[in-house]
């Protein structure tokens, strides 16, 4: 899938533009999502995205997405799963260190973002992954955390996620779900898993 | 919400400001750098061996002319005595070192107790590196653990020196006091995105920088005047990697073989059309320690001499700068 997902990076800025779509779309289904509940869509939600942004992007489902701050250019496909790449370590022309057959994933980011709107977010510092939340939606979190940021800040209970979101302010604001704050309910049921 | 983003990036750190004194930390090294002096820091090779002596016979050639030593973090994904325990040796002799911490080999809870720890046993630098992957080390079937990139894991040091507690939000009860380095390697590619990515190192908390080996002087020229036109060095302190070479040879197999390693063809055959290799070699640093030196935005060198450690004194001496500290002085 690695025509697609240099696809993905080629066209960076009308993904983009479909993603800024799909974030304002899934914000603003915030009150139905809580109606129904959260943790009742996850799984078909979790099996959508898996599949489309799998296809799209060879997504690892980290469950904390950041394309739009890495030039629609996955960072989890990068051996050394760097949040702010490049390493030192690539290679002339642009290739991997660990995979020299592989052109670098942060090398492909910021070209990417050159070709965004908004391309300047690759400049803040990403938080490092919750290892808690990988297999999970990254869609319906996006959506829960931008609610929340719409919503009166209310204290969440858990100071670890907080100091977390406050280190790094700035990915927090354009990237909430990469620093999330908003309660998860099921989040104990996936790490017992 | 566009315009939000782009304030969100330009917008200064709250932490920052608040916590913006004289010196970040108590390191000679800091105080040397604010006061303009041009640094020297080198690196210490690492003992295979549990011997405190090793250490400092590793040290001992190197301390005349340092104003601090780099203890490797297993470089290269090779296994050598432990950073942590090269430090405390040698801070406990009187010695200034620079702990290197790699995102390599462990994770979030045991980088930030050995930041404490450290700290605790007299260690004021630390250097913030991602760190080479498994695969080339002498032990490549290790797990590569990456939790943190070198990043994530300044701000988040930056965040128990300034604000005093874990990334988890517990408090410490002595926040550490330290001077924030990370690397740069300006010679590599993608060589339009390197100065932006260290602006995102300085944003993360970067307070020096040491680089790779610089062996292409007009590459560097260019990256440092991009630096210079964003004002970054006006921010940050860059020491710049320097090394003898010790033969033609040596230097392909460290291009080919160690990653984020440029030699220009050319600097390769001056050394490979030398009698004495060696010498050229080392005639090559002195020389490019001087042309470092007249690069406005350069604050010091980082002497990286894998095996030739012996040298270092000699090439520091003969390259002027000792010289030239003593007359500022």
């Amino acid at each position: 899938m690695l025509y697609l997902r240099n696809l993905a990076n080629r066209r960076a800025r009308q993904f983009e533009w479909l993603y800024q779509c799909l974030e304002s779309v899934l914000a603003a289904m915030d009150p139905l999502f809580a109606r129904v509940g959260y943790s009742r869509i996850e799984r078909p939600v979790a099996f959508v995205e898996r599949n489309v942004k799998g296809l799209l992007f060879d997504c690892k489902m980290c469950g904390q997405c950041v394309l739009s701050s890495t030039g629609m250019s996955c960072p989890m496909n990068c051996p050394k799963q760097l949040r702010n790449g490049p390493c030192g370590g690539v290679r002339p022309g642009g290739y991997c260190e660990v995979k020299p057959e592989m052109r670098c994933v942060w090398a492909l980011a910021w070209e990417g973002a050159a070709r965004m709107t908004s391309g300047r977010r690759i400049d803040v510092v990403l938080p490092p992954v919750d290892r808690r939340l990988e297999g999970s939606s990254s869609w319906l979190r996006a959506s829960r955390e931008r609610a929340e940021q719409n919503r009166a800040r209310k204290a969440s209970g858990e100071r670890g996620r907080l100091t977390l979101a406050r280190t790094f302010w700035e990915a927090r604001r354009i990237e909430p779900s990469s620093a999330p704050e908003a309660p998860e309910s099921d989040l104990d049921r996936r790490s017992a898993r | 919400m566009r315009a939000g983003m782009q304030t969100a990036v330009v917008e200064p750190a709250p932490a920052a400001i608040a916590s913006s004194p004289a010196l970040v930390s108590d390191s000679p090294l800091e105080a040397l750098l604010r006061a303009g002096t041009f640094a020297i820091t080198a690196e210490l090779n690492p003992p295979d061996s549990a011997d405190p002596k090793d250490v400092y016979a590793a040290a001992r050639p190197l301390l005349p002319v340092a104003d601090s030593l780099n203890a490797t973090d297993a470089s290269g994904a090779n296994c050598h005595m432990s950073s942590i325990g090269i430090c405390a040796l040698l801070t406990r002799a009187g010695h200034s070192t620079i702990y290197q911490i790699s995102c390599r080999d462990r994770n979030r809870i045991a980088i930030q107790g050995d930041v404490l720890g450290a700290a605790a046993m007299g260690v004021k630098n630390m250097l913030c590196l991602t760190g080479d992957g498994v695969g080339v080390g002498d032990q490549p079937g290790a797990k590569p653990v990456f939790d943190f990139d070198s990043l994530s894991l300044l701000r988040t040091i930056r965040q128990m020196r300034d604000e005093g507690t874990f990334l988890s939000g517990r408090k410490l009860t002595t926040p550490p006091r330290l001077f924030l380095g990370a690397a740069e390697n300006p010679c590599v590619p993608p060589h339009d995105w390197r100065p932006h990515r260290l602006a995102k190192k300085i944003a993360a908390g970067a307070d020096f920088i040491q680089t790779n080996y610089i062996f292409d002087i007009p590459l560097f020229e260019k990256f440092m005047s991009r630096v210079r036109d964003e004002g970054l060095d006006k921010k940050v302190y860059i020491l710049a990697g320097v090394g003898p070479l010790a033969s033609g040879r040596a230097a392909r197999w460290m291009r080919k073989n160690v990653p984020g390693i440029h030699i220009p063809d050319d600097v390769i055959a001056r050394v490979e059309g030398a009698a004495d290799q060696a010498a050229e070699g080392k005639r090559l640093c002195v020389e490019l320690i001087q042309e470092i030196r007249a690069i406005a935005g350069v604050s010091g060198v980082h002497v990286m001499a894998y095996r030739r450690e012996h040298e270092v004194a000699d090439i520091v001496e003969r390259s002027g700068i000792l010289k030239e500290r003593k007359i500022l002085a």
